[in-house]
Order: structure tokens, then sequence, then C-alpha cells
């Protein structure tokens, strides 16, 4: 657990620290250098370069930047969607609700992938938002797997609101004649804060899978803006030229999930 | 149960007819139309020509016209052509849906096997030195994503040793089989993980039952103590999970084919997407969702079927 949260403050400090760790080796992450593609791992090049002769660990680094912010971004997003939806659900009770749990029903039922391409190939310009900006594929990757991930947070906080709601000192705030409003943010959303941010912690590895698996299938983080899911799919076109590219961005998605569910599953034992 | 069926049933219905008017919904926001690839692809293409054939494929009618002209089509049993591969949508889904299910049997199969084998080793001797390194390859199996361990399984087995093909699907027989190890392979490690999980936590919970300690006290012997009274209760939770593997038959395996270069239904439903082939992408989609929603229905028959409690 110590050696977990260790590791993952580790990632986050270089992913901080990206731009001065790049500019105290004297590597650009962006720009090429075609008379040192391919580099062994060596002293100026620790784990090499790429098909660009881009340095490997600075745009490792650069893509911790990406990957959880993606993470951390839509961990949170869909705990708050899910929070809200079941908190409606339990004091709104009544159709609001069936219809609302159906569709997480279905949305769980369903196989998500699919249905992440169809929602990844959707052109912004269509929906009037500016096209092909980094900032905007961040932006639409945290709301995609927003738009799957709030069931888990909304079931679980919908169970732990109807519980609330029954104790003595919900109906006494009723009884005093708070607002829905107020009985929702006073009194049910501090209690729901321990559940849901543990089971926030433990999405946050799966919501870093699924960047990586979006960005490797190209509809994610588009190059060259770095992300550990769109150099492993570099990687897997070089991978004739160059095998060991392929071992260390897939090894820091590994490393990073793994710490996550180790800190959620700790927090979730404590709980 | 005709009654649970029946509001089941009523309620895929109903989620598939949603489903496919969101689908239709998104893709018409993809960019490009089909006959703005037309154009592009073939720069003879008059803005009349255009209009022409937008008219013949009813792409000047409204979104909800065009969905419910489909609709009306596909009730009917004529799902169209592909426009992509200009062939008939079922020529085009039958061969992916083979190799596919080929793939995705074969890696299910393996995963069931070895992850509830595994889990009976592990539950055997709770908090030993073996547990706890099966503990730790269900833990690496469950973070570990799937197309880096594919694209490492071709580093070393593909391009380093030399011993087995990086990608595609090979030609029938022996050969096929050949191209099938790796992505097999593959699949297997990542669905295994919650098998051995499952496996062992419910046999530990089975073991802590006095049945178990009667069936000792009669003097059976620990074999038989686990396939006759132990696995039969602990079948449930593991009955779930090849359940939920069944739901992800048809496009469980977008990944793995991505990462191997087999022409699968997750290939296929990825270039229809993209490709903008609506009558394609919606039956994928369709095809999918449908077995998803059956699978999940057929697992509570199941469980009802082995389990009497559940059938009040």
């Amino acid at each position: 657990m110590k050696a977990a949260l260790a590791i993952l403050g580790l990632i986050a400090a270089g992913a901080v620290a990206a731009p001065w760790i790049a500019g105290a080796m004297g590597h650009d992450p962006f720009a090429a250098d075609l008379f040192n593609r391919y580099q062994p791992p060596s002293a100026a090049h620790p784990l090499g370069t790429d098909e660009l002769g881009r340095d490997v660990l600075v745009r490792m680094l650069y893509g911790a930047r990406v990957s959880l912010a993606v993470g951390i971004a839509a961990a949170l997003a869909a705990s708050l969607l899910g929070t809200t939806i079941g908190i409606a659900c339990a004091m709104l009770g009544g159709v609001a609700d069936a219809l609302l749990m159906r569709l997480a029903d279905g949305l769980i039922a369903l196989p998500s992938l699919p249905l992440l391409v169809v929602l990844a190939a959707i052109d912004p310009a269509k929906l009037g938002f500016p096209r092909d900006t980094p900032a905007f594929d961040l932006l639409r990757i945290v709301v995609i797997i927003a738009l799957f991930g709030w069931v888990t947070v909304a079931r679980l906080s919908r169970a732990v609101a109807l519980s609330l709601l029954r104790r003595d000192f919900v109906r006494a705030a009723v009884a005093l004649g708070a607002s829905p409003a107020r009985i929702a943010l006073k009194h049910l959303a501090p209690n729901l804060l321990a559940p849901v941010a543990t089971a926030a912690t433990l999405a946050v590895g799966g919501t870093i899978l699924t960047e990586s698996v979006l960005s490797f299938l190209g509809l994610g983080i588009q190059p060259p803006t770095a992300s550990w899911g769109n150099m492993l799919a570099n990687a897997q076109e070089l991978v004739f030229a160059a095998p060991l590219q392929a071992v260390w961005p897939g090894a820091a998605i590994f490393i990073t999930v793994v710490c996550c569910n180790i800190v959620g599953d700790h927090l979730q034992r404590r709980a | 149960m005709p009654r649970l069926i029946a509001a089941r049933l009523l309620q895929a219905t109903i989620t598939l007819a949603l489903l496919s008017l969101a689908a239709y919904a998104l893709i018409g926001l993809m960019p490009g139309d089909p006959i703005d690839l037309a154009i592009m692809g073939d720069p003879r293409l008059s803005a009349a020509d255009a209009a022409q054939m937008r008219a013949a494929f009813d792409l000047d009618k409204p979104l909800l016209a065009r969905y419910l002209a489909w609709a009306g089509r596909i009730l009917a049993g004529d799902p169209g052509f592909s426009r992509l591969y200009a062939r008939p949508v079922a020529d085009v889904i039958g061969p992916a849906l083979v190799s596919t299910l080929t793939l995705l049997g074969v890696a299910l199969a393996l995963a069931a096997g070895v992850g509830i084998t595994l889990g009976v080793a592990a539950a055997l001797a709770p908090g030993s030195l073996r547990d706890g390194a099966l503990n730790l390859i269900a833990f690496a199996g469950s973070a570990m994503p799937t197309f880096w361990l594919g694209i490492l399984l071709i580093a070393l087995f593909a391009v380093t040793l030399g011993w087995l093909p990086a990608g595609g699907e090979g030609e029938g027989g022996f050969d096929s089989l050949r191209f099938l190890v790796l992505p097999a392979a593959t699949l297997a490690f990542a669905n295994l993980p919650p098998y051995l999980r499952q496996t062992r936590a419910a046999l530990l919970d089975a073991f802590r039952e006095p049945y178990i300690r009667t069936a000792y006290a009669k003097g059976a012997p620990q074999r038989r103590v686990i396939t006759h009274h132990a696995m039969p209760n602990a079948s449930i939770p593991v009955l779930t999970i090849a359940a939920l593997d069944a739901a992800s038959l048809v496009s469980g395996a977008l990944i793995t084919e991505a990462v191997f270069a087999r022409p699968g239904m997750g290939k296929t439903i990825y270039d229809a997407i993209l490709g903008n082939d609506y009558n394609l992408a919606l039956l994928c989609l369709l095809l999918s969702a449908a077995v998803a929603l059956a699978a999940s229905l057929a697992a509570d028959l199941a469980q009802r079927a082995i389990d009497p409690r559940l059938r009040a």
C-alpha cells in the first residue's frame, strides 16, 4: 500500500516536472532528430529513442501527464455524475428513478467497447466544437469515459442515499422545512463522500486503461501529443524494427493501474 | 419463470430499439456522410451526381425518417448492403463472426478451464505461498492492458524467436492453428483472473459450511468432497463470470483482433463505424448488444436452474 502510493507519487512528480526534466536533459519531446533514430538505451537517452529520434523517457513523462490527467479527471467526472444521479433517484423515486436505473442496467449489460468507438468517432465540428485541438481531445475522452462510468457510482450512492433518507437527522431536516436541494447538498452529499471516494479511486485504474485503449485504436489522444496508449500503437507498427519500444509505455500503464488498484482495494477494505 | 422471461424480453426489445436509434443518430454526427466519401474517392463526380445519389440513398431526408425506414427494413429481415465492402451485410458478417467465435471460443474455454483449476488449487491451501503466487497472477492479469500483452508476445515469439506468425489468419487447417496461438493466449490471460478469484472465494465460502464437515465425517475423500459437495455450490458465481464473458462473444475481441490483424467482428465493427457504413455498423452493434442481453438472461435462468433458493 505504501509502496503503491510512493510509486504513484513518483510517476505524478515525473509528470508534473516533465518540462524541466526535458530541459535539463536537453531533449524536446516533439522535435525530430533523424540522425539519432532507434538509439539503444544510453546515458543521454536512458530508454533510447523512437523512429523520429525523440527521447522515449521524455515522451513517457509527457505521456504520464495525459494518462494521469485523463484517468483522474474522468474518474472524478464519472463520480460526480453518478453521485448526482444516485441522489436524484433516491430523492425523486417513482418513474424518474425507474427510468434512470433501467438506463443503468442497459449500460451495464451492453458491450461498452463498440459504443465507446461510436462516441469517440463523432465529429466535434458537427456539434459546434473546434476540431483537433489537444485540449479538446482530452476533454472529449474524459466526457466519453464519464458517460459510461457513472453507473457503478450511481447505484452505490442511490443505495446509501436511500438508507440515509430514513435516518433521523434527515427526517428532522425535512420536518424543519429544509428544501430538497439543501437536504441533498448539506445532509446527503457529505455522508456519501467516503464511499464515493473509494469507488472513484478504484475507477482511476480502469479509466487509465480505457484511455490507453482508445488512444491505441487511434480514437483518443492524437499524435504528436504523447500518451501511453498512442505510444504503444506506434510501438506496434515498429515492433520489427525496435521490439524494446513496446515495453516501456505498456509497463507504465500496467504499473500505474496496479498501484491504483492496490490503493483502491485498501480504501475499500478499510471502509 | 415465464413472466420473468417475458419481462426481460420486453426490456431487451426496448433497449435494442433505443440503442439502434442512438447509434443511428451518433453515426450521423461523424465526419462526412457516405456521399462525401464517394465524392472524395472519385473526383469526376459532379454536384448533380451527388444530389442524385443523395436522393437515391434517401440521404436528403431527415435523420428520423431515415432511421424509421431502416428499422422497417430490418424488421422485414432485409439488412441491406454494406457500402464499405460492396456486398450484402450478411455476407460480410458471416465470415467475421466465424473468425471471432473461433478465437473467443478457444480463449474463453482456456480462461475458464485454467482459471477454475488454479482457483481450486489456491482454495486448497489458503494463505500458502502457492495461494499468494496465484493471487499475484490474478491481480496482474486484471491490470494488464490486453494490447500490451499482445505486443509483448509478438515481440518475443514472432520477432525475436520467430516461432509464430505476428498477425493474420492463416490458410486453414494446421496453418490457422498457428495463427490462433498468440491471440488466444492473450485473450485467455486477460479473461482468466475473474475465474480464479471467484472460484477461490466461492470454494472457501463453501468449505466453511457444515455440510462439508459432514461429508468429511462420512469418510468421503477430499477429491469427492470438492467435486460433489463444494463445487456445485461454488459454481453459481463462476457461472455468472462465464455469462459475462459470453456477453462479449461478438465484440469482446476488438482490441486483440486489432493487435493481431485478424479479420473478425471487432475489426468489422471498427471499420464500419469509422467508414460511415450505417447498415453494417448498426447490424454489428445490434448483434453484439442482443448477444449480451441474451447472455445475461441465460445467466439468470441458469442460476435459477442450479440454485433452488433463487426460484421462490
